[in-house]
């Protein structure tokens, strides 16, 4: 992940407050502290809650609903993988084999040797695929040598 | 001095843009000779990215696919390994109808100059001049429909808002482009910005809205922050603001980044996640026109759609609706993507055949095997067999071939394709992305999923085939909304054109 700071209360109080008068502001302060912390601590709830005059439940019913909304922080490089058919046509699903087997990584597998994999659903590289992003860097016509830099990379950063 | 133009659309710079940029300016100081450096969005020959354009008497000079290595060559006298000749002389270019891609990968995307020099701004002026009444009726009348894929009529909705009275009516751009082997959005939202600023404040001035919001999926992170730049340049420039283009209404855009949620895309459940809610599709009526955004009368439409319009108040409507086949008038701009030679965007009137677009523009297979199928229309759209390839893109023909034109894409896939396999994938997809509001959705989806498994299982295959049947016609019938109403089109698709896949395997 890009360079986020450790969780402050304070500090996403004072992110929260500053949206505080916009209207559907929800998405904009999650993202918001996803930037800043990498994730949404559980401690951002009330706060969210508060200023938004929602409830908790509510607060954390949106959270969950979204995928890209973390609830634990996450080091090191993220890779996100597109899934979606145009990938799959251009043989994406053999670099999901080619991880397992040549890097003991399992996309979306918790633990396990890093960098971490997730799946998505479309990146719009459709034309060159497969795709991925890297740390939010975009990585198009994907072949075993390059996922072999990208883990190689990602591995020496750790 | 050199003019260079380099694209800096995140499918180029996902294959060395970037760095390609470098090696150019890097050689350029070495020796000695002035450079200036243009970064445009992308022509959409994504298979020649990164196509380097350098200004020549008779026109832009094409270099691609460049390579670090390829740079230093670009200063030398003699013929260049790479060079393409002409850009706009490349038959994939030539051949197509660009309206609304007309400055995509020509222009510097943040520079308004470079924006009006090519005709931009020239259909706002137009509105704002003719009149809101006059600016529906320019809409209506150039046949536009909803460029999202449901293919409504545009000018119909524009009207419905206009007259509905409120204090307060909105714009949304639905951006949120999740189905697979689409990217014209993102491709405009980092290429051509200021065509879909235009056309959503000619929707504002033509409804009687001051506010809009353009709804962008986080998997486009590039494309959000170029749409912000250019946002916050239309400001500076007058553009938006307290009186658009200094002397109409007011009228300002946000950009809100969504979360990872296919769903969204679906225009009620964007409205809600704009909101600040869960992605929970709305039960219609009421319609968005009359209650939408925060229950306000709001127009919203496809990203493609709003594109459309200024060329069309520019132009004339009658211009644009010469373009086209039966009810679609226009162009639509056609995505090439998945297993495919020439894979990019195709700008052309309705009409044109699956079969051209894959084979005369796509040229085929890139891994060299023969096409078996295509699908059309994203993850919701129906595979078309070889035998239908010849079907013609517009709405209707899509329809009556039991398909449906989505946002444009289409998906090659070779002769490992198993249908099955896709059908279980198109199930799968609709029960992770479900929003679980409706049972045939949320439910249907996940039974659909496990009555494949035992198709591929070989158990009881003929019933089961007539089970899976009745689910997609119960899905089909009873969704909320499209996600699960048109998750079937894959699967009765698959089993309607490649019977074979659905039969009892041998042994692995």
């Amino acid at each position: 992940m890009s360079a986020t700071t450790p969780w402050d209360v304070q500090g996403a109080g004072e992110i929260v407050d500053t949206r505080r008068n916009e209207p559907g502001a929800m998405l904009p302060i999650l993202h918001d502290l996803q930037e800043r912390f990498g994730y949404v601590d559980d401690e951002a709830v009330p706060l969210i809650a508060e200023v938004l005059n929602i409830s908790k439940a509510e607060t954390l019913g949106v959270i969950s609903f979204y995928p890209d909304f973390r609830r634990q922080p996450v080091e090191g490089t993220v890779v996100k993988l597109c899934r979606a058919e145009s990938c799959q046509a251009a043989g994406g699903e053999a670099l999901v084999e080619h991880l397992r087997r040549r890097h003991g990584i399992v996309v979306d597998g918790n633990g396990g040797p890093g960098p971490i994999i997730e799946t998505v659903y479309c990146l719009g590289h459709c034309a060159l695929s497969p795709a991925a992003l890297v740390d939010g860097a975009p990585v198009a016509r994907l072949d075993e040598a390059k996922i072999d830099a990208i883990v190689a990379s990602a591995r020496g950063l750790r | 001095m050199k003019r260079i133009f380099v694209p800096a659309d995140s499918t180029a710079l996902g294959v060395g843009a970037n760095e390609v940029a470098e090696a150019i300016s890097l050689e350029g100081r070495r020796r000695e000779e002035a450079v200036e450096i243009v970064r445009t969005g992308s022509r959409g020959l994504f298979w020649l990215e990164p196509l380097v354009e350098i200004e020549g008497p008779d026109g832009r000079l094409g270099f691609g696919p460049l390579e670090v290595e390829d740079a230093s060559a670009l200063f030398d006298a003699a013929a260049h390994p790479k060079a393409l000749g002409l850009v706009e002389e490349l038959p994939y270019l030539k051949a197509q109808q660009r309206l609304m891609f007309a400055r995509c990968g020509k222009i510097d995307p943040l520079s308004l100059a470079a924006y009006r020099a090519e005709g931009g701004l020239a259909g706002l002026a137009r509105a704002l001049e003719i009149g809101p009444e006059k600016t529906v009726d320019e809409i209506s009348m150039s046949g536009l429909r909803g460029r999202g894929g449901a293919g409504f009529p545009t000018g119909v909705k524009w009207g419905a808002v206009a007259g509905a009275r409120a204090d307060q009516k909105y714009i949304v751009c639905n951006a949120d482009e999740g189905d697979s082997g689409t990217f014209a959005d993102r491709m405009l939202l980092e290429g051509d910005p200021f065509v879909l600023v235009e056309g959503m404040a000619i929707a504002a001035h033509a409804v009687g809205a001051t506010k809009g919001y353009v709804y962008i999926r986080s998997e486009y992170p590039h494309a959000f922050k170029v749409f912000c730049a250019a946002l916050a340049k239309g400001r500076a420039a007058g553009v938006l603001g307290p009186n658009m283009l200094g002397h109409g209404p007011a009228f300002d855009i946000e950009a809100r980044l969504g979360a990872g949620a296919y769903v969204c895309g679906e225009e009620t459940a964007l409205l809600e996640s704009l909101e600040g809610k869960r992605g929970l599709v709305r039960a219609k009526p009421p319609l968005p026109a009359l209650q939408g955004l925060f229950g306000k009368p709001t127009v919203i439409n496809n990203l493609l759609s709003f594109a459309s319009t200024p060329w069309i108040l520019a132009h004339g409507a009658a211009a644009y609706a010469d373009f086209g086949a039966g009810r679609s008038r226009g162009t639509q701009p056609f995505q090439i993507a998945g297993d495919v030679k020439r894979g990019g965007l195709v700008e052309l009137a309705f009409g044109v055949t699956i079969r051209q677009l894959v084979e005369d523009f796509g040229g085929g297979a890139r891994s060299g095997r023969p096409i078996r199928a295509v699908q059309v229309g994203g993850p919701l759209g129906a595979y078309f067999p070889q035998e239908l390839l010849d079907t013609p893109l517009d709405y209707e023909a899509m329809i009556a071939n039991k398909g449906m034109l989505g946002h444009g894409g289409l998906v090659v896939f070779n002769d490992r394709i198993d249908l099955a396999k896709q059908a279980r994938f198109a199930l799968a997809f609709c029960a992770k992305e479900s929003c679980g509001k409706c049972t045939p959705c949320r439910i249907g989806s996940q039974r659909g999923v496990e009555t494949v498994d035992k198709i591929i299982a070989g158990r009881n295959v003929a019933a089961n085939i007539e089970l899976l049947r009745d689910l997609c016609q119960t899905m089909t019938d009873g969704s909320l909304c499209a996600l699960g109403g048109l998750a079937p089109l894959p699967v009765t698709s698959g089993l309607d054109n490649f019977p074979e896949d659905f039969t009892p395997r041998t042994a692995q």
